[in-house]
This record gives structure tokens, C-alpha cells and sequence, in this order.
């Protein structure tokens, strides 16, 4: 027995350590189930985008124009002149660590250059080499390398391999967003017609259309018609939203995967019943518009400028309606757009009111600027004032954890109002664990353009940490319901849940309203939006 | 003392060992962290795979059924067949525990009886393999049906509810629009 092997030289061949060279020579690998298809020349021709063309990730030729180096440096120092933060965050980071093992895809796929800081690194490395006399003269030994193909083809698998969500920014000492490197890494990659189809695309259509799967505006209104015939078979109370009206007080704008993907759908038919209630008690005054048909804004993944074109369009409609303010739906980048971006891009926005609420008077100080107010803070609102009647039994049969929407909570710090309005219209609400909500929320994965089927296995990977949270409180408290305020969580949460969590579903926060809101002459409800019988509807609670 | 015994008593080095094998077939700072950070939530691979490995081994000794070996594996194997990981690697690192056990107690290795007792315990492992190989299995198919379920579902079920397109049948091919 003493000549026998180490348990290491067994199975070498497939216990072998993968990338165990210096980061600058573990070359690329795109592999399949994590990245997702090229984008659509047509899609790149409609939006002017430069070189639309065929090409495929996996294979060699990247089909680049002759003169790729020199547009991305251009490119580059373009942008470091343009944007202070992209060059302070080029030159400030000591690579200290912090944020290193703090991204989900870091943490889910075991991805070294999932590490925020190697990300950023990827970057960085030919900043030096073009930008700074340093790197010019230390070359490799002080960080720095020159354009190749394969770093190339890495920024392009990287960038694509973050959600921007900007968790690893709240632990950097600087204070650096390594959502902004990713943001210019893909606008650079933009410059040689490098994006991916599931962003290229809803772009495009939100661009011709006015929403990311190129609803024209009848099939928008059919769609929220069939709601109507659903919120009548529930409650018995026929609700009749506005359209395009112009003089309406409030124009609404969510996301359109509310309107066209379950469970958002139910979400959609929530804020229905909301409007509805509050027209019948307090003569509240909202229109939806079939053109400014989308909240969510995948510009935003693209480039400063398109992300400031497609948001014009909310901000033109609203003009073109004279509403007084924007009510927003459920929606997660939607909303760093706005806090963030919108009012130096297309803002300010002084043909509108400062916000308000006509039923009970609260000013919106924070949308004092964007004159656009998150439905959550909206209706949090309402129920401080006591302006709805809620049963908050009907949703006994849920136990509810609550997803922070990166977005929302990391962009915009709206962290108690959608808890506040949960704990009122729930029984049983279970926090997970400290170090995955809040500012420390973790992603779903699926963020910042990446939730297409065909990078399925790296949604799984990104979204193991909050699966991972879930489940958790599934086992701790029998959680059985995510609830969430974004529309790309509520699209990307069921196949989430179903690989990690399956016996968990997801919502959005207005179908937990909508089902304990008590409608002016309703019926008894037997069901909840869903379709599912409720039991126990008396008005008793279990706890 | 049976060898079964002794391995017993020898679990938690044994496990440790086992482990770290297992987080050798990470990059090395990805190795590094999985052995460090101890927060399952803020390093739920490194900690899931542990908790696991310290389950399977569980049920290893005491001849658990199938079903108790499937729960110990599935959420490591959950994990893996998510990653950069070919059906081989993915799994190996159950095989991985014959030559950990086989050092282990390379001296109480002597007579033909503990001989007998490891190629028992031995088969065991290559069954507890076959079991993780069927989790894989399954794992990749419900990633293969989340695919085909995202392009029926995301787009259709909505609109044939608006009544814009028809699904035909379970059977049915792609649908067409009306």
C-alpha cells in the first residue's frame, strides 16, 4: 500500500484545477450556456447602430472592421474625457479586494474574472497600456497590455457576464461602480457592433414600437381589455382603464412585461384594481398610454445615448397628454434611469407639476426633479393615511419573503415602502438573511439585459445567492412566495425558483394589493387573481 | 474493529480532506474563498457543497437508502451542473473519496478481511457515483426544459390569452399567429 497514488493524481485527468495561469494568459473560453446570441443586424440597422452584421460568438472570425483597435481607442478616450467618474475609476482602485467575492456571478460560477475588480481589470489593463505613461513604460509589469483579439472577445464574455446590479460598489472603500466600467465596456463594444440580440432588439422595437416585444398599441389595449373580463370574473367589479387621454391628472407607465408575461400580468391587473378603487372613492384621475408603452429602458444597457432616447419618449408623451406627474409601475432599471440618469439627460422635466398626491396631499420630494413617482411610495402613501381598506386574511394561504430589486433598492434606497405595504396587506412576511437584502440585496441574475433562455445556465449560477436566501426561508418558515418590485424578476424568478427552490412562486407587490383590497361592491371572493380558491375567507386570521 | 469503524472515527478529517479535493477543482482564488468565507450565505458553493459532502459521507457509513444519498449529493451536484464542469467533472468528486479513504487508513489496511471491507465500501461509492450521475441528469434536463418552456410561455400563453395567437395542443407544434 505505501506506493499508492495521492488522492489528488487520481482522476487527475478530471480532478484537474482549471485557469491556474496568471489571469492575462487563462484565455477565453465562450461556452455555451453562458452568453447569449449576437445582436440582430436588422435590429442594429433600425437604431443606426454601427456595423450591423452577421457574426457568431463561437466562431474565430468576429467579422471586425479593419480598423476595430483604433475605434475602440478612440472610443475610449472619448469617453474618458466625456465622463470624470469612467477615468477616476480607471486610475483609484488599489485592487484591495473588497468587492472581490461580493458578485453573484463571481460567487455562482466560480468565475475568477467574475471577481467586480479583475472584471474592471479587463478594462483597466488597456487603459494603461493606451492612456497612461506607466503602464506605457512598465507594460505587463505594471498591469498593462495592449488590445488583442482575445482581450476583446474577453471584455465582450465579461461585460456580458454582469448585471450591472452595482452590489460590489457597496463595498468599495472609493466608492468605485464597477456597473459604470460595465456600462462603457459595452458601449465601447457597441462601437464595433458587439451587443447581444435580447438587448439589441427590445431596443430596436422600443425604439419603432414603444415596448420591448414590439406590441402595436391595440394589441397593448386588447391585452389590458382581457384584464378587465379577469378582474370582473374575480371581484364581479368591472374596472375601465384610460387611454391616451389627454388633461388626465396622471399619466402611468410600467414595464411592458407586465402587461404580457405571467406572473407580471397579475402585478398589471393589481394596479388596475388600485386606480379603480381610488377613481370610485377619491375621484382619482391616471390614463395609461399605448405609446409610452414601456418602462424598463435597455438603452440603459447600451449606450448614454440610446438609454436617452428611449427615455424621451415617456417624458414626450407625458408632455403630449398634459398630464401633472408620472405615476411608474413595478419595474427595476426603469428606475435608475430616472433617479440617476434623467435629469441631466432629458430633464428637467418643468412642464410637469411637482408630484402630489391628490388623495392625501403628500408631496413627493424626491421625484421633486423627475416628476415621476415609484407606485410603491405611492401606495405605501395611501395605506399610512388609511385610504384603503385592505383584508390583508386573503392572502393568508402566502408566506411572503421580499427580493430588494436591485435597482430600486441600490439605485434609489427604496428599502421600507415596499415592506410597509407588504406587512399591510399580508400576514406572514419573513426577512432572509441581513447580508442579502436591503444594500447588500443579491441579484437575480438575470439583470442588465442577460435574461435569455439561451444563458441559461449562467441565470442559474448568477441567481444561486438569492436562491440560495430562498430557500433558506422556505426551510426556516415555509416561505412559498418571492415577492418582488421589478418585471424582469417576476420574468426571471419562476425558472430561477424552479431549478433552485420549486415549491416557491414569485409576485409582484400590487397583485398582494389588488387581492386584499376591498372594491366598492365587489363580490364575495372566492378566488385570488390567479384563479386559485382561497379558503378561510371569513375574516379571521390564523395568526 | 471493522473498517467501517474506523472510518467512522476517522469522518471528520476524512470530510476535510474530501472538501478540499473538491474545492481543488475551482481556480485557485476561487478555491481559496470557498475554504475561507464560512457564511453560507455569502458563500453558499463553498458552504452547500460542505454541508453536502458531510451528508453524503453520513449516509455512506450507515448504508442510507438511495433517497437519503440523492438528498446529501443534490445540492452540490445542483450546483456544479450549472458550471464550467463536464458530466465527469462534475461528478468525479465522489470518486474522489476511495484513495481519501485508501490514505487515510493506509496502515490498518492489513488482512484480508479489511480488504473485503474496503471493496464493500468501495462499491458503495460507485453506487452513491451512479446516484449523483442520475442527479446531473436530471438537473440538466430541467435546465433544458426551463429553455423550451421560457420561448412557449414568455411570448405565447400571454397573447393566445389575448386571444392574438392560438397554442395548438401539448403535441401541438410552434404556434402560429392568427
Amino acid at each position: 500500500m505505501k506506493d499508492l497514488p495521492k488522492p489528488k493524481d487520481f482522476y487527475s485527468r478530471l480532478m484537474h484545477r482549471p485557469g491556474s495561469t496568471d489571469w492575462m494568459d487563462t484565455p477565453v473560453d465562450i461556452r455555451k450556456g453562458m452568453y447569449c446570441y449576437a445582436a440582430n443586424p436588422k435590429s442594429l440597422n433600425i437604431l443606426s447602430a454601427p456595423f450591423a452584421r452577421d457574426w457568431n460568438p463561437v466562431e474565430e472570425d468576429w467579422k471586425l472592421p479593419e480598423n476595430w483597435q483604433q475605434i475602440l481607442h478612440e472610443g475610449f478616450k472619448e469617453r474618458l474625457e466625456r465622463f470624470r467618474s469612467f477615468k477616476v475609476f480607471m486610475d483609484i482602485c488599489v485592487r484591495c479586494g473588497a468587492c472581490a467575492d461580493k458578485c453573484h456571478f463571481f460567487i455562482g460560477t466560480g468565475d475568477p474574472k467574475n471577481m467586480p475588480v479583475l472584471r474592471a481589470e479587463l478594462l483597466r489593463s488597456v487603459y494603461r497600456n493606451d492612456f497612461t505613461t506607466f503602464g506605457k513604460i512598465l507594460g505587463r509589469v505594471g498591469g498593462a497590455r495592449p488590445m488583442t483579439l482575445n482581450v476583446l472577445k474577453e471584455w465582450w464574455y465579461y461585460m456580458f457576464q454582469c448585471s450591472e446590479c452595482r452590489r460590489c460598489s457597496v463595498f468599495c472603500p472609493y466608492g468605485i461602480d464597477t456597473a459604470e466600467i460595465t456600462i462603457m465596456g459595452r458601449e465601447l463594444l457597441n462601437l464595433l457592433g458587439l451587443n447581444i440580440d435580447w438587448i439589441a432588439t427590445p431596443v430596436s422595437n422600443c425604439y419603432m414600437t414603444g415596448n420591448h416585444l414590439g406590441i402595436q398599441p391595440h394589441a397593448y389595449k386588447d391585452m389590458l381589455d382581457f384584464f378587465v373580463d379577469d378582474i370582473e370574473e374575480v371581484t364581479g367589479v368591472r374596472v375601465e382603464p384610460s387611454f391616451n387621454r389627454k388633461g388626465a391628472d396622471i399619466l402611468f407607465i410600467t414595464p411592458s412585461g407586465d402587461v404580457f408575461a405571467d406572473p407580471g400580468t397579475y402585478t398589471c391587473m393589481g394596479y388596475m384594481m388600485l386606480f379603480h378603487y381610488l377613481r370610485e372613492k377619491y375621484g382619482f384621475d391616471i390614463t395609461w398610454s399605448t405609446y409610452a408603452s414601456e418602462g424598463g429602458n435597455f438603452g440603459f444597457f447600451t449606450s448614454h445615448e440610446t438609454m436617452k432616447r428611449l427615455n424621451a419618449k415617456m417624458y414626450a408623451e407625458a408632455k403630449r397628454l398634459g398630464v401633472k406627474w408620472i405615476l411608474g409601475g413595478e419595474c427595476g432599471h426603469m428606475w435608475r434611469v430616472i433617479n440617476q440618469y434623467m435629469d441631466t439627460m432629458n430633464g428637467p422635466a418643468d412642464f410637469l407639476e411637482e408630484p402630489v398626491s391628490p388623495i392625501t396631499g403628500t408631496k413627493f420630494e424626491n421625484a421633486k426633479s423627475t416628476k415621476m413617482v415609484h407606485i410603491a411610495e405611492f401606495t405605501a402613501d395611501l395605506i399610512r393615511h388609511g385610504k384603503l381598506e385592505l383584508d390583508k386574511s386573503r392572502n393568508n394561504h402566502l408566506k411572503v419573503t421580499y427580493h430588494d430589486s436591485c435597482n430600486p433598492a441600490r439605485g434609489m434606497g427604496l428599502l421600507e415602502e415596499p415592506r410597509y405595504v407588504i406587512r399591510n396587506v399580508c400576514n406572514h412576511f419573513y426577512e432572509m438573511p441581513e447580508n442579502t437584502i436591503r444594500e447588500q440585496t443579491f441579484c437575480c441574475g438575470s439583470g442588465a439585459g442577460l435574461n435569455a433562455g439561451e444563458n441559461m445556465e449562467l441565470r442559474m449560477a448568477g441567481g444561486l445567492p438569492r436562491a440560495n436566501a430562498v430557500k433558506h426561508v422556505h426551510e426556516q418558515h415555509g416561505v412559498n412566495m418571492l415577492a418582488c418590485i421589478c418585471a424582469i424578476d417576476r420574468a426571471v424568478f419562476p425558472p430561477l425558483m424552479e431549478y433552485w427552490v420549486p415549491e416557491v412562486g414569485v409576485t409582484g407587490l400590487h397583485e398582494m394589493v389588488a387581492n386584499a383590497l376591498v372594491m366598492p361592491g365587489e363580490n364575495k371572493r372566492e378566488t385570488d387573481l390567479r384563479g386559485e380558491p382561497l379558503e378561510g375567507m371569513e375574516g379571521d386570521t390564523d395568526e | 474493529m471493522k473498517l467501517i469503524e474506523r472510518v467512522a472515527a476517522q469522518q471528520s478529517a476524512i470530510v476535510k480532506k474530501w472538501f478540499e479535493l473538491v474545492a481543488a477543482t475551482y481556480p485557485e482564488d476561487t478555491a481559496r474563498f470557498l475554504k475561507s468565507q464560512k457564511d453560507p450565505f455569502a458563500n453558499p458553493v463553498g458552504q452547500t457543497t460542505f454541508s453536502g459532502l458531510k451528508a453524503a459521507f453520513t449516509a455512506l457509513l450507515e448504508g442510507a437508502d438511495a433517497q437519503t444519498q440523492a438528498e446529501a449529493l443534490d445540492p452540490i451536484i445542483r450546483i456544479r451542473a450549472v458550471q464550467a464542469f463536464s458530466p465527469g467533472q462534475a461528478t468525479v468528486f465522489i470518486l474522489a473519496l476511495k484513495p481519501i479513504i485508501r490514505e487515510t487508513l493506509k496502515k490498518e489496511l492489513t488482512g484480508d478481511s479489511a480488504y473485503a471491507d474496503l471493496l464493500d465500501l468501495e462499491s458503495r461509492i460507485d453506487e452513491m457515483l451512479l446516484i449523483g450521475f442520475d442527479i446531473y441528469l436530471k438537473c440538466r434536463e430541467t435546465l433544458f426544459q426551463l429553455k423550451v418552456d421560457l420561448e412557449k410561455n414568455r411570448i405565447y400563453h400571454a397573447f393566445e390569452r389575448a386571444g392574438i395567437v392560438t397554442l395548438e395542443s401539448e403535441e401541438g407544434a410552434t404556434p402560429e399567429p392568427q
